[in-house]
């Protein structure tokens, strides 16, 4: 992804007058103000292939669009201004959910989280991931979004996420028509937030994407689809497709996601904690992934962490070493809300938390 | 004129059981397009981000911000908005019961608390306050304090199935 400092696309600031010209609104005198979008293409295929094909013909402006509960709020505000817009909604394809715990699930990008959240095979094999699915945005919203969606959504940030007078007014950032990131201004790097709540589990439990685009489809780990930098957030070029996504089979490995936020309503995320543990049957720790979300513009893995964990049975001590491994890793920036040193303060808490969840007694 | 008409594209869909025809620029979500192409204006738009709920609809029985949702969405699917709850029966429970127990003060909220509550006892006839609290986080109310809405939920949900219930006193008249 290139950085863009085009100016301000047609159509305008974001909030205009509607219909000026038409006949009926005049008449009526009804010039509402309100956020619209600004002009685009938009193509809805009903295949993989003539998804690919689309986008390969429309070139660098061209963007996927899913449930768009991500891209029209950044479009209305121009953070985003693709010019062709190739929705994914009428793909059959990506709209199933096949397997089961034995064989491992496939999800498709385009199921929607309420249909994940309340599938029966999810919820009695996976009932983590329909848990963490849950604690994303609201039942309205979950009707619209995906799990692809979920999967790329944008970095987010304080100076990012803002209309165009606004970024305009701090004249702009390094994410988005300007050079400077304002968290860090002395940085070369744009440190906007990996704010998805399914990404750090997804991580943790070692999943696996197929992108596919006309060159040919291939499969990555989650972990490797994540690129440690706000604008640049992903390893994967911008005309492939997310067809699904596979969750490894259950053989001994349990998992957790724990959530901290502002309002338990809804919000995203400030901090996630997404661990796996894969235990041995004397009950003592063989593998361990643990993720922090919400801190950095990656998902984050702490390695120190892990080690702590791994060898021994799930103790206070352990957990405690772990804990503290995440508190001295997790350096969040002061660009969501809440203080950045009580951010990263609640990872020893989240972390507790998370781990205390995995015991057994 | 000519010009514009080029720039518009037309779809037709099921609105409120009716079928519509409609034309608007491809662009419009639907919220515009049911205010702006349509003159319905029971749809309120509030943050236009996703974030208040109060421009909730129904697309094919399911809710959906219609802020987020491009009006080109809408083709082949049905569509019900605030404006098709009534029936020439009267109003659907629901209504009826938001006004008798103050669940809309000055009502901006309501339409879309009114579409999403529907969505919920359709699913749900005999929700618990927690159900009806969880369905309806993603709806701010900036008058009511929530308490009255949750309460005109529940008791809609009563008197669709055919019960009746006995609000506590001063859910009605307020503290002595
Ligand atoms: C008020 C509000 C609250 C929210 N709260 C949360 C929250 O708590 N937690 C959270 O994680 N998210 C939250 N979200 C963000 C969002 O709703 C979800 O992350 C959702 O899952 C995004 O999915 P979507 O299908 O709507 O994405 P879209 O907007 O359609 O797409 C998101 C991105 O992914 C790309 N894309 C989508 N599908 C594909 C595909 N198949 N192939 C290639 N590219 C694709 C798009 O180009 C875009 O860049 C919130 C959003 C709002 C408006
Ligand atoms: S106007 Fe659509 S959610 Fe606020
Ligand atoms: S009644 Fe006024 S916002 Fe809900």
């Amino acid at each position: 992804m290139k950085l863009s400092r085009a100016p301000l696309a047609e159509g305008g600031d974001g909030r205009e007058t509607a219909a000026r010209g038409d006949p009926f609104v005049k008449a009526r005198g009804i010039y509402t103000v309100m956020m619209r979008l600004p002009k685009f293409e938009y193509r809805v295929p009903r295949e993989i292939k003539d998804a690919a094909r689309m986008m390969a013909d429309a070139g660098p402006q061209g963007q996927f669009v899913a449930g768009g509960t991500d891209l029209y709020p950044n479009m209305k505000r121009r953070q985003q201004t693709p010019k062709t817009v190739i929705s994914v909604g009428r793909i059959a394809e990506l709209n199933r959910i096949e397997g089961d715990g034995e064989s491992g699930v496939r999800i498709g990008a385009g199921v929607s989280l309420t249909d994940l959240c309340e599938h029966p095979v999810v919820n009695r094999d996976y009932p983590m991931v329909a848990a963490a699915a849950r604690t994303i945005s609201t039942p309205v919203l979950r009707n619209m979004g995906t799990v692809g969606g979920n999967l790329l959504l944008d970095t987010r940030c304080n100076y990012y996420d803002q209309n165009y007078e606004w970024r305009k007014g701090v004249n702009f950032c390094m994410k988005k028509d300007g050079d400077v990131c304002w968290v860090a201004p002395r940085s070369s790097k744009c440190w906007a937030v990996q704010s998805a709540d399914l990404v750090p589990l997804m991580v943790a439990l070692g999943a696996r994407v197929r992108l596919v685009s006309t060159v040919g489809e291939r499969e990555v780990t989650a972990e490797g689809l994540y690129n440690d930098d706000g604008i640049d957030y992903l390893h994967k070029r911008p005309d492939e497709l997310l067809a699904d996504i596979r969750l490894p089979p259950l053989n001994g490995w349990r998992a957790v996601y724990r959530k901290l936020r502002r309002r338990d309503a809804f919000d995203f995320p400030v901090l996630g904690v997404a661990v796996r543990l894969d235990m041995g049957e004397d009950g003592t720790v063989k593998a361990a992934k643990l993720i922090l979300g919400g801190i950095a513009p990656a998902p984050l893995a702490v390695r120190e962490a892990e080690a702590a964990l791994v060898g021994a049975r799930l103790d206070p001590e352990r957990i405690a070493a772990a804990a503290e491994a995440c508190y001295v890793k997790a350096r969040p920036l002061d660009n969501t809300d809440f203080i950045m040193n009580w951010r990263k303060q609640m990872a020893r808490i989240y972390v507790t938390r998370a781990l205390e969840a995995l015991r057994d007694d | 004129m000519p010009e514009r008409t080029k720039q518009k594209t037309h779809i037709e869909f099921t609105l409120n059981g009716e079928a519509v025809e409609v034309a608007f620029a491809p662009h419009k979500t639907l919220l515009e397009v049911l205010r702006e192409d349509l003159n319905l204006m029971g749809t309120k738009h509030g943050c236009e981000l996703g974030e208040c709920g109060t421009c909730a609809v129904l697309v094919n029985g399911r809710s959906a911000l219609s802020c987020l949702v491009l009006g080109l969405e809408a083709e082949g699917r049905s569509v019900e908005t605030v404006e098709g709850m009534a029936s020439p029966a009267g109003l659907h429970p629901l209504q009826e019961t938001f006004a008798d127990t103050g669940a809309a003060q000055c009502g901006y909220c309501t339409p879309g608390f009114l579409l999403v509550a529907k969505e919920l006892l359709a699913a749900n006839p005999r929700p618990t306050r927690e159900e009806i609290k969880e369905a309806l986080c993603g709806n701010l109310c900036r008058c009511t304090g929530y308490i009255k809405i949750y309460e005109a939920v529940e008791l809609a949900a009563a008197r669709m199935r055919g019960e009746e219930l006995e609000l506590p006193r001063e859910a009605v008249y307020g503290l002595d």
